[in-house]
């Protein structure tokens, strides 16, 4: 402690705006700002914290490019005609990015801000709560368009990897992406109530994004996996959304090398859509502002 | 203790007790339970316009639990309760602008600075203070662009109490807000809190330290076991201030001490008796600390405690 309040205290807070002083000083038809700007204000303010946290940031943009360089290093094989593992891998990471970003982003962050009263503090406020989420929103928006940014670059440069060559294959990795981003942004709010406490929720989130890795293909070629492995990877969005990604990024013959034998994409979307739907009503059932030891 | 709060702050002063205006909690007949414990068990309270309240109790006493409920945190399971005219458990936004909530120490937010916080927080609000004027007001000048992760303890506490006014509440709850200060910043904050008094508001304060209690509250309740116990004003609680004055001296080498509810003639005699001045004379009525252990000890323990 070493900064007195000054003793000009009464009246600089007596001060303030408006200035009519008295019980009766609110000013006269002063309305609350809309959840939408609130909502643009968090998310500066959410992106702003996130750039300061230097480690957790670097970590979140490098995990993805360093898998890339051991992965890549170690199994530089072709996997079918044309088709490095390489780029099999730098497809696959590029939709782990995503879900890191959003997935793995979200259900850590707002477990710890649960547990450090960030959320009951805001609770007290008159803070639309959809301004909270467009917040997180727009953070993993700007967050996981850096991500793939980062990654399209390191992949073309280093991987083998050919950005899409046409406006279409652009529009899919455009929905896809966008698709991936939704989906892990509203099952990482939901996932968010299952760590009970902010320490323990980066040791939860963790392995079940490094496990949804292993099932969903993107560590080894979908296809090899035991089959009770990709019926279990197929229920989840990753193996999907890894898909969706390979389906731009490879050359369309390797749709033959899939489980289907093709690209399953109205199938993608159908899926990545449907886990938006069960992660909204999640969300919408189970989001919590305190911890679940607060009566 | 020689300080009495004034009744009356600013220009605004004279309706602070209104008697005619709505008062800004009412709660009748509160219950909270807790399995089959009633944390909360049939408090009756009245919080007028413009004043302070101290609610005193050890922990489990359902201090928390009870602001809590006002503070729309917590749902209740019996009884009525009064917010500004509102009922917390249905209170909407509009509502949530016209209270301010300091809770318990908090950690979140590190990496930004003072100055974003209170300027971000100022947006909730329809017709917020001037942030920098808060800041200032906070005794965070000096701080006011280092991040929060770098606050000491107390300056920490003085940023949630920067968050909680910056709103411009009408009734500020302010949970334990000096806990881990220093005498000096202590007393610079019971000097904030008489600002926002005299400015209109008003508050709701826990709070451990009894002298906290004496010097900043208009009235205090007592509370214990979910129940009231007392609800007065400091110097008047548990009828101390006509009870029980003890007058101690010192005569033939041995301290003498003696408990009277008439020190004057006492200490008149006194002094008649030893001709002038009477040895290492003292005076002393019971602090509220002696009047609220005596209180407390007074009821047997229920239960355990439920934060």
């Amino acid at each position: 402690m070493s900064t007195p309040i000054p003793t000009t205290t009464p009246s600089s807070v007596a001060g303030g705006s408006g200035g009519s002083g008295g019980r009766g000083r609110r000013r006269q038809g002063a309305r609350r700002s809309s959840a939408l700007s609130l909502g643009l204000a968090r998310a500066g303010l959410e992106l702003r914290q996130f750039s300061r946290e230097r480690t957790s940031m670097v970590f979140t943009f490098a995990f993805p490019i360093v898998m890339l360089v051991i992965f890549g290093s170690v199994f530089p094989d072709e996997i079918a005609p044309g088709v490095s593992f390489r780029q099999y891998f730098a497809a696959g990471m590029i939709a782990t990015g995503v879900m890191l970003s959003s997935f793995q982003q979200l259900a850590i962050g707002i477990a710890v801000e649960r547990d450090d009263g960030t959320l009951k503090r805001l609770r007290g406020t008159p803070m639309p709560p959809l301004a909270y989420f467009l917040g997180k929103i727009g953070q993993v928006l700007v967050s996981s368009l850096i991500q793939a940014a980062i990654m399209l670059g390191a992949g073309r440069a280093f991987f083998g990897l050919h950005l899409p060559s046409s406006p279409d294959l652009w529009l899919r990795f455009t929905w896809v992406f966008a698709l991936g981003t939704t989906a892990g942004t509203v099952l990482g709010i939901a996932f968010s109530a299952v760590p009970r406490s902010g320490k323990s929720a980066s040791a939860i989130v963790s392995p079940v994004m490094i496990i949804l890795q292993f099932v969903s293909g993107v560590y080894f070629v979908f296809s090899t996996l035991p089959t009770w492995m990709q019926d279990i990877g197929s229920l989840f969005p990753l193996k999907w959304l890894a898909q969706g990604m390979r389906s731009v990024f490879l050359p369309d013959t390797f749709a033959a090398n899939e489980v289907s034998g093709s690209w399953q994409l109205p199938l993608t979307a159908a899926v990545l859509v449907g886990w938006v739907v069960v992660g909204l009503v999640l969300c919408l059932r189970t989001f919590r502002w305190q911890r679940s030891d607060a009566g | 203790m020689t300080t009495t709060v004034p009744t009356t702050g600013g220009l605004d002063g004279a309706d602070h007790h209104d008697p005619t205006a709505e008062p800004a909690v009412r709660i009748t007949g509160l219950v909270k339970r807790y399995g089959t414990r009633n944390a909360v068990d049939g408090i009756d309270l009245e919080i007028r316009r413009g004043e302070v309240f101290a609610l005193l109790g050890p922990n489990g006493a359902g201090k928390t639990t009870t602001v809590e409920i006002l503070e729309g945190y917590r749902s209740r399971d019996g009884g009525q309760v009064s917010v500004l005219g509102v009922d917390p458990a249905t209170a909407g936004l509009d509502w949530r602008a016209r209270i301010g909530i300091v809770l318990q120490s908090s950690t979140e937010n590190a990496e930004l600075t003072v100055a974003e916080l209170v300027h971000h927080f100022a947006k909730y609000y329809p017709d917020p203070r001037d942030p920098d004027e808060v800041i200032t007001a906070a005794g965070l000048d000096e701080k006011r662009n280092a991040r929060t992760r770098s606050l000491s303890g107390g300056q920490r506490r003085r940023l949630d109490v920067a968050l909680g006014i910056v709103g411009r509440p009408e009734l500020l709850f302010l949970d334990e807000p000096t806990t881990g200060f220093d005498p000096q910043a202590r007393r610079a904050f019971w000097d904030l809190v008489r600002g926002l008094r005299s400015d209109g508001t008003t508050i709701l304060l826990t709070t451990h330290y009894l002298d906290e209690a004496q010097q900043l509250a208009d009235r205090v309740a007592v509370i214990n076991n979910g129940r009231i116990l007392a609800v007065d004003t400091p110097d008047r609680l548990g009828g101390r201030s006509a009870h029980q004055v003890r007058v101690r001296w010192s005569e033939d080498g041995a301290d003498q001490e003696r408990v009277t509810q008439t020190p004057t003639r006492l200490v008149t005699e006194l002094a008649a008796r030893f001709g002038g001045e009477v040895p290492d004379l003292h005076v002393m009525r019971p602090t509220l600390e002696d009047v609220y252990l005596s209180m407390i000890e007074a009821e047997p323990a229920l239960g355990e405690e439920q934060s």
